[in-house]
């Protein structure tokens, strides 16, 4: 029997713990319940999982502009000294290459070569960067950090000082009277008199910023965004506009027990530089993976789901109804064999053999 | 556009979310506004074949948004006569119209005695405001 109407399940399809504790709230959780969210508990937080609903917000983002709370995310202040050379060996990517209002995209890796998350780094000057992470690995991230700081780097987390919102949509930049600029820098700025720092990141696809901003500026940015036409997004909507770009979500498609390579984020990796795992990747990558993270579509009408098992020794990690493409749509691990486009898969459904195809990155593209 | 809430009094009710408009001895069966409600808007519907029989309090097809599947309970026993392919093509007609188009299987009743055992709209109205 599936569970009825499961209203405390996260969106992604994890399992919620039930576990006796006061859950989180954002800065904006009077704003979500004003307007009319469906709240559920996600990472420790009671979240809008949506307002409207799901396809209408997805849209709204697709085609004009959508603001998305995600204060629920950690921010991690690295400074000082030896920060740059401490997270060039903690980190995938090639920090040395970021500069002052620069960003990247970058894993913090585990001896394996497994993701114990993946991750933006900011730099605003010489030792003085800020992590923000995911909301369900602040204090794994923060504890690994933290464990391994050097004399000369101090590892802060600063994540309760800080509200988050993604602005994200062909007219966000339009709609918040802001310029156009490269993605993957930032820069602070001021909106509605609120002192806010620009990134040009996002986790939809398209054109956008995130806003970071004090915890007590928050409802006053939130109202200002919203009074300039956005629309109110939940994590509904942000599962399934990440999934059609094919942006992994840590806890489904990566974890710590998968590496890297086999994640398809070797872009992610510079193996030329020395962080934690990076022999083990070297060696998978030489080798080639067993197995690779395949974005695929559903051929039949079904709804993949994590866990659900691929035929052939697979497993989807996550899955959604497209709202663009209207068909089911998903990422999962599957023998190297079988990871080329336009490879047939056939996903379990609850029982029932369902045909897929492999896809190349991304399942929806603008101009199709 | 989501319907708004509603629970017709010429219907009977399921304490699991399933309604039944009973005619004769066949029965149009679909889920309640509260039940599409808590899922969101449908994006599929796994229905059962015609000639099938389904059984009372035990489930005969699921229906998935885009958040959650949620098994659909069958409020009387019988053979299915007919499934609704509108839905089947596009679920998101049970969010707009959940006791009209959104009908999801019209059968033919093998015990007309159990419509006797469900709730009238008042008695799941109640139900529902425990929930």
């Amino acid at each position: 029997m599936q569970k009825r109407f499961p209203r405390a399940r996260s969106v992604n399809g994890a399992r919620v713990a039930l576990v006796e504790r006061t859950l989180l709230r954002t800065p904006l959780y009077e704003r979500h319940v004003a307007l009319g969210a469906r709240v559920v508990p996600f990472a420790g937080y009671e979240m809008p999982v949506q307002y409207a609903g799901v396809s209408e917000e997805h849209r709204a983002v697709r085609g004009d502009c959508g603001v998305f709370d995600v204060s629920h995310m950690g921010e991690l202040h690295v400074d000082g000294p030896t920060a740059q050379v401490f997270l060039q060996e903690m980190l995938s990517n090639d920090v040395d290459r970021l500069e002052d209002g620069g960003a990247q995209y970058t894993l913090l890796t585990n001896e394996r070569g497994g993701i114990v998350d993946d991750l933006i780094v900011y730099r605003f000057g010489r030792g003085v960067f800020l992590l923000v992470v995911n909301a369900s690995n602040r204090g794994a991230v923060y504890g690994w950090l933290k464990e391994r700081e050097p004399r000369g780097t101090e590892v802060r987390d600063a994540s309760d000082e800080y509200a988050l919102l993604a602005v994200q949509g062909p007219r966000s930049l339009e709609r918040l009277g802001l310029p156009d600029a490269p993605a993957f820098t930032h820069e602070m700025g001021e909106l509605a008199g609120i002192e806010v720092m620009i990134c040009r990141t996002g986790y939809t696809g398209e054109k956008g910023v995130e806003l970071c901003c004090a915890e007590g500026d928050a409802p006053a940015l939130w109202d200002a965004v919203l009074s300039r036409g956005a629309t109110p997004c939940g994590l509904g909507a942000r599962d399934t506009l990440r999934l059609e770009m094919c942006y992994p979500l840590h806890g489904n498609d990566i974890t710590p027990e998968t590496d890297a390579i086999s994640a398809e984020l070797g872009w992610a990796c510079a193996l030329d530089t020395e962080f934690t795992g990076v022999a083990e990747l070297r060696r998978i990558k030489g080798e080639g993976p067993a197995r690779c993270l395949v974005p695929f579509v559903m051929e039949e009408r079904a709804v993949p789901r994590q866990g659900m098992p691929i035929e052939g020794g697979g497993e989807v990690t996550s899955g959604t109804h497209s709202p663009m493409l209207d068909r089911g749509i998903g990422m999962g691990y599957v023998p190297a064999a079988s990871a080329a486009p336009d490879t047939e898969l056939v996903v379990d459904v609850r029982g029932k053999a369902r045909r897929a195809r492999v896809v190349k990155k991304p399942i929806y593209r603008k101009e199709s | 556009m989501a319907a708004p809430e509603s629970y017709p009094d010429d219907l009977r009710y399921h304490p699991e979310h399933d309604w039944a408009r009973v005619e004769g001895d066949e029965a149009t069966l679909g889920i309640t506004w509260f039940a599409q409600d808590a899922l969101g808007e449908l994006v599929h519907y796994e229905a059962p074949d015609v000639g099938t029989t389904v059984s009372k309090d035990a489930s005969y097809g699921e229906v998935e948004s885009v958040k959650a599947v949620s098994d659909i309970v069958a409020p009387l026993s019988g053979e299915v006569l007919e499934v609704n392919q509108k839905v089947v093509d596009e679920p998101e007609v049970v969010n707009e119209d959940p006791y009209g188009g959104g009908w999801l299987i019209r059968i033919r009743m093998s015990d007309p005695g159990e419509v006797g055992g469900l709730l009238d709209a008042e008695a799941y109205r109640a139900h529902v405001a425990e929930q």
